[in-house]
């Protein structure tokens, strides 16, 4: 259900959208005052209420999460964002940073205060320049206001934030890759337990949190945390509130829009998106960033065991509402909400081989089926691509990526292999006919530049 | 001859080691601000500046170096240009980006210009998915390119400043 929302996105395209006296007008940094007030456990229970999933990609809840650290003792506890966001058609943080970063900020003070942490650290990847700027910018304009410091909005409750930068390594994203990254050390995944909260950064009690998901805490607490997880569909689904979500490739109108939770696919894609670039018909969509398999139109949701989404059974997955659990049921993954749209010109052949490039080209290398699976894999799309390929080297793949899924310490596996089969499954006669005919009856492009395009527009 | 620091980046050493409670965890930002200060590049030098400062094993230093992409091990140009690859650029004609680079700027992807002004490279996502294709020039981002503006930029770098 399209309902479109204003909390992160408001001032987005405002001249000095960034800055503390543009931020406040808009009621900037009233929440966190009001965080402060509270006690610790109320503020937990206030985001708990909110149904928070979380907007990196698990989709854990924000504030069941901070109720897993330990009660503020001897050690210090600490708050770090992940702003890492380096998956393939993901974007949304970077609209955050860029253009609300005191949303950020204020979100720091009040999970901060929440889970007992008085530093926040925003790990940030190195490529993003302005991002970075714009964070520390704000970060002195809120320590000269007194809003980080010693006595936040005069409370005893010392606060700073830091950005720290990355080097370059999508595996950072990955929440024990970037502790070790944040610790010095080479971004390689931490096997789990210990979990943060336990052991997590300096060896200390530590919450790992997405930037959107600290950036909506002030417009939870404006709010109030029930009635903001009331403006989602799914809000019965413990998935609430509004979120953003992202949209790429083949359409006319991509980018980053903000609606309340139970959008679908068809409304960002057509009502959003602006519809298919060309009008052309819609070959394929990833949902929420590179590691999601990608989806057709004309699958059917069959979703069994549940009551609850019955309603749903019988649609287009197109129509199903844009959820954690939702998607989940489905065999799919939300994922960063962010979806990469393939028309029917672009070659799913050669989308496939695009991402094993990425997913080979960022793997740690840390665990050998990772390691050597996605290069393996590689070398066969390239193969496939070439017209060299064998029917058995294609049938391999399904082997090989059921040997990386499950056997390695994190995520990363997973998210490389899983796609792949959902593009052999999918488009098996497109991959069929590069290997007996060398993809003569494929369209053998994957994108084209448009000089007219926003002429058209 | 050994590399050092000048008296402002030593400043802003001070302040990044500020930020942590142990000296470990500078390693990445105290990378940073070296490579800036060395012409872009992280040489043996720089490592063992580092590791002597951070009270690390070069090792370890090394380790680090060699795990980030953005850590250059060899003196790249005046310029660095990436042109961003992943899928939805790609859909967007990043291909045809990274062609027209090649051909104006004369060399393959990877290498550097013979007078030693722009190296060009290829990016795997640079969370500009929904403004593709583009490309990153040193600390700046180029969006919604077309390849006149492609002529534009490269043209710049090519022969000013």
């Amino acid at each position: 259900m399209l309902k479109q929302t204003q909390y992160l996105s408001k001032n987005y395209g405002k001249p000095d959208s960034w800055k503390l006296e543009m931020y406040e007008q808009g009621g900037g940094y009233k929440s966190a005052r009001k965080a402060l007030s509270m006690t610790r456990e109320q503020v937990i229970e206030e985001a708990k209420a909110a149904h928070i999933r979380g907007r990196g990609g698990a989709g854990f809840d924000a504030g069941t999460k901070w109720s897993f650290m330990p009660p503020p003792g001897d050690k210090p506890h600490y708050l770090v964002v992940n702003a890492d966001e380096g998956e393939p058609g993901t974007f949304k943080d970077r609209t955050i940073m860029e253009m609300n970063p005191h949303a950020l900020i204020e979100g720091c003070i009040i999970a901060g205060y929440g889970i007992g942490a008085h530093a926040a650290y925003i790990y940030v990847r190195d490529e993003l320049h302005l991002s970075k700027a714009r964070l520390w910018a704000a970060i002195e304009e809120a320590r000269a206001k007194g809003y980080l410091g010693e006595k936040p909005f005069g409370k005893d409750y010392a606060m700073q934030v830091y950005v720290h930068t990355g080097a370059g390594a999508y595996i950072c994203g990955e929440e024990t890759a970037l502790i070790n990254s944040l610790e010095g050390r080479r971004g390689e995944p931490r096997l789990k337990p210990p979990f943060p909260a336990q052991y997590g950064v300096f060896g200390m009690p530590s919450t790992v949190n997405n930037v959107e998901t600290i950036a909506i805490m002030p417009s939870v607490f404006e709010v109030g945390g029930d009635t903001f997880s009331k403006l989602s569909e799914l809000h019965a689904f413990n998935d609430g509130g509004a979120r953003l979500f992202g949209v790429s490739g083949h359409v006319k109108k991509p980018g980053v829009y903000e609606a309340a939770v139970g959008l679908t696919l068809r409304e960002l894609i057509f009502d959003l998106g602006g519809g298919m670039l060309d009008d052309r018909p819609l070959l394929g969509v990833i949902p929420g960033g590179s590691s999601c398999p990608i989806m057709l139109e004309d699958e059917i949701v069959n979703i069994e065991g549940d009551e609850r989404f019955a309603a749903y059974n019988g649609k287009s997955v197109l129509d199903l509402p844009m959820g954690v659990d939702t998607y989940r049921r489905t065999g799919n993954m939300l994922g960063t909400c962010c979806a990469i749209v393939l028309s029917d010109r672009a070659d799913p052949v050669l989308a496939c081989q695009n991402l094993i490039h990425f997913y080979k080209h960022e793997s740690c290398g840390q665990c050998t089926p990772c390691r050597e699976g996605c290069g393996w894999l590689e070398r066969i799309f390239d193969k496939v691509v070439q017209g060299t390929a064998t029917m058995e080297e294609l049938d391999r793949v399904h082997e090989i990526a059921s040997n990386i899924t499950g056997n390695t310490i994190c995520a990363f596996g997973d998210g490389a292999a899983t796609p792949m089969l959902a593009f052999i499954r999918k488009f098996r006669k497109h991959f069929e006919d590069y290997v007996q005919t060398g993809g003569k009856n494929q369209t053998g492009e994957l994108g084209w530049l448009a000089t007219d395009r926003r002429a058209a527009e | 001859m050994a590399f050092a620091l000048n008296e402002e980046q030593e400043r802003q050493l001070k302040s990044i080691l500020e930020r942590y409670p142990n000296k470990m965890a500078a390693c990445i930002p105290t990378l940073h601000l070296c490579q800036e200060a060395n012409e872009n590049w992280v040489n043996e030098d720089v490592i063992q500046f580092v590791a002597e400062r951070l009270e690390l094993s070069a090792a370890h230093v090394k380790g680090v170096v060699t795990f980030y992409t953005l850590f250059n091990q060899h003196k790249p140009g005046k310029h660095q240009v990436w042109v961003c690859r992943t899928l939805s650029c790609a859909l967007r004609g990043s291909d045809q980006i990274l062609a027209h680079c090649e051909k104006k700027l004369g060399v393959r992807c990877g290498e550097t210009t013979k007078d030693g002004r722009v190296t060009l490279r290829t990016a795997e996502c640079l969370a500009s998915c929904g403004t593709a294709p583009m490309m990153q020039v040193d600390k700046d981002y180029y969006e919604n390119l077309s390849i006149e503006q492609v002529d534009r930029i490269l043209d710049r770098l090519m022969y000013e400043g």
